[in-house]
């Protein structure tokens, strides 16, 4: 009896949890039997050599894979707080609510600064009313606590296109906030950026920490090492080793993971 | 040793003043594309002075230009009283435009979202071929349907006495234009980086808010500017508005009645109009006036797309 509590308390305790998940694009399989654990409220890096299917898993969390079309197929599961993802008659609206996705190359809206981050409010709370003053606040605080507030005030009607990268990645992540996603998916967000900048956008998602869970892809190892609390090491499709960041690190059980580390892959 | 092979370096050098056939080639072909090109320029040119010399003359001559423009009565050919006012004629290029761009904007821009957004793979290519063969049916032949086909049944289906009007000319000239404003705005649309709907569909938004929240905003100069020149094409069509419209000099009251269109006037009256004569000159302003039109829509559409570079 006990072994259920505790299966049921650990279960809520994740916010995500892949079990055998593998995805093929046509006849080519880039992921095989894919398990891994996210913590609530924890940052977790995907780290591992290019192409080996970091990119890929993170989309199949969202499932923002599936714009590909019937091209790409998987089996297995993705539980996100609990609930399989990739069940059929998941509406996928109030799933992408859920699980927000930061990108790779800044990608904000050809729309203004004030209309990108209201972009999902409005999406998701259409249907209740909101002033303008309480859609100030909103993005305001939304700007704020990425930071970028100063710097956006006195033009929220600027178009964010001509923003910097670094602010437009801001930006990319100021938007998912205001609809509260349990789940943050990033995808090597800072490699677009120059090193200021990513610094700058790491202490952010550190910040966030706690009231999201994170899970972010990245190749450069130094950014896993200071910015997650886990880290999940992949190659060739497979998770090879997924412990405590410092301890990876420091002693990693695989040899493949400690061949990584040193710089012996790409 | 072979003679051919191994040339001293001190030959090439001797060689640089010699222009070998290549060079000739050359300067041949940019003086042709030259002339070419100016000889584009200057024939558009010599038609707007040609026309204008024949037109202008009139409306500032034995014809009061207000008149020209606000009477109603073309009776060119009277032999008491010949009067040139083209009202009745604008009127009717105006109405039969007009429902035609009613009929063919939200056609094509249907069509275009979905070849653009929804379709994919074969249907994706079959349906653009498709509209192309439709954009090169040529005009007597849909000026044909609206005799044939268009205008009994416009007769049977609302019990009037004849189907040539605005109704078979406008749904004629919106079927026609459909086809080129469906190519602009899938190119339009096709413009759209594809990075701004992966970004709207990971928020969660459905593939119809992706469309009108972000896609029809981002392309909106490009749409914009394929409903112009759909308007210009409309303007400029002849054949088929001539054959469906019943040409007759009216100023309508419903759309069952037949018009006049401008194009048309000039089609079948020049031929008949004495070289010089005040009729002659008369549809040569017609001419005047309708190449003014087009100029100015097409420049609108023109300006249009450049303005999404403008602010950014
Ligand atoms: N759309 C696609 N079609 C076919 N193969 C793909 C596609 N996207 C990714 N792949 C392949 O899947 C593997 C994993 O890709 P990806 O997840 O992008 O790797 P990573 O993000 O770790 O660099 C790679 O071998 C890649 O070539
Ligand atoms: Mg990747």
């Amino acid at each position: 009896m006990w072994r259920v509590d505790l299966a049921d308390r650990s279960r809520a305790e994740l916010a995500i949890q892949v079990q055998k998940l593998s995805l093929w694009y046509g006849n080519f399989q880039a992921l095989f039997e894919v398990d891994l654990d996210v913590k609530r409220g924890s940052i977790t890096a995907l780290i591992g050599p290019s192409g080996c299917g970091k990119s890929t898993l993170l989309r199949s969390v969202n499932r923002i894979n599936e714009r590909l079309g019937s091209y790409v197929r998987a089996t297995g599961s993705v539980h996100v707080l609990g609930h399989n993802v990739l069940g059929e008659d998941v509406e996928l609206a109030r799933l992408r609510r859920q699980v927000g996705m930061v990108f790779q190359r800044p990608n904000p809206l050809p729309l203004s600064v004030r209309d990108n981050v209201l972009f999902g409010h409005r999406l998701h709370r259409a249907d209740e009313k909101f002033s303008k003053s309480q859609e100030d606040e909103i993005m305001e605080a939304a700007l704020r606590q990425v930071l970028l507030w100063d710097e956006v005030k006195d033009d929220l009607g600027q178009r964010a296109i001509g923003l910097s990268l670094e602010a437009q990645q801001k930006l990319c992540i100021a938007r998912l906030l205001p609809v509260k996603p349990a789940v943050i998916l990033m995808d090597e967000p800072t490699s677009a950026l120059d090193p200021q900048a990513t610094e700058a956008l790491e202490h952010l998602i550190w910040e966030l920490r706690g009231d999201y869970t994170i899970l972010i892809v990245t190749h450069n190892m130094a950014q896993a090492r200071r910015a997650s609390e886990e880290t999940a090491f992949m190659l060739l499709g497979r998770v090879v080793e997924h412990r405590r960041t410092d301890a990876l690190f420091l002693t990693p059980r695989k040899q493949e993971t400690a061949d990584y580390i040193e710089g012996r892959y790409g | 040793m072979p003679a051919d092979v191994g040339q001293p370096p001190t030959k090439t050098a001797m060689d640089l003043d010699v222009r070998g056939q290549d060079w000739y080639v050359d300067k041949l072909v940019s003086v042709l594309v030259f002339v070419g090109g100016i000889s584009a320029v200057v024939l558009i040119l010599g038609i707007f002075v040609f026309i204008t010399k024949e037109g202008v003359g009139f409306v500032f001559g034995p014809m009061e230009v207000w008149e020209f423009f606000t009477s109603p009565f073309w009776r060119p050919t009277s032999r008491t009283e010949a009067t040139y006012g083209i009202l009745a004629l604008m009127v009717g290029t105006a109405s039969v435009t007009g429902l035609a761009m009613l009929i063919a904007v939200p056609f094509s821009l249907g069509a275009a979202v979905f070849i653009g957004e929804f379709a994919t793979g074969r249907t994706r290519e079959t349906l653009k071929v498709l509209v192309e063969l439709l954009a090169a049916i040529p005009s007597v032949v849909w000026g044909f349907i609206g005799l044939a086909i268009m205008n009994p049944l416009i007769i049977e289906t609302f019990d009037v006495p004849i189907g040539l009007g605005i109704l078979n000319s406008g749904i004629i000239l919106g079927l026609m234009a459909a086809p080129i404003m469906t190519t602009i705005a899938e190119d339009a649309l096709k413009a759209v980086p594809d990075g701004y709907r992966e970004a709207a569909e990971a928020m969660g938004a459905t593939k119809w808010q992706v469309i009108s929240k972000v896609v029809f905003p981002a392309a909106k100069n490009g749409l914009m500017a394929a409903v112009l020149l759909g308007v210009g094409r409309g303007f400029g069509e002849t054949m088929a508005v001539l054959m469906a419209s019943g040409h007759s000099i009216n100023l309508p009251t419903s759309v069952f009645d037949s018009v006049r269109a401008l194009t048309a006037t000039i089609a079948a009256e020049l031929g008949e109009a004495p070289v010089g004569s005040d009729h002659y000159r008369a549809l040569f302003t017609i001419g005047i006036f309708l190449f003014l039109i087009t100029f100015v829509i097409n420049l609108m559409a023109d300006i249009v797309i450049r303005g999404g570079g403008r602010k950014r």
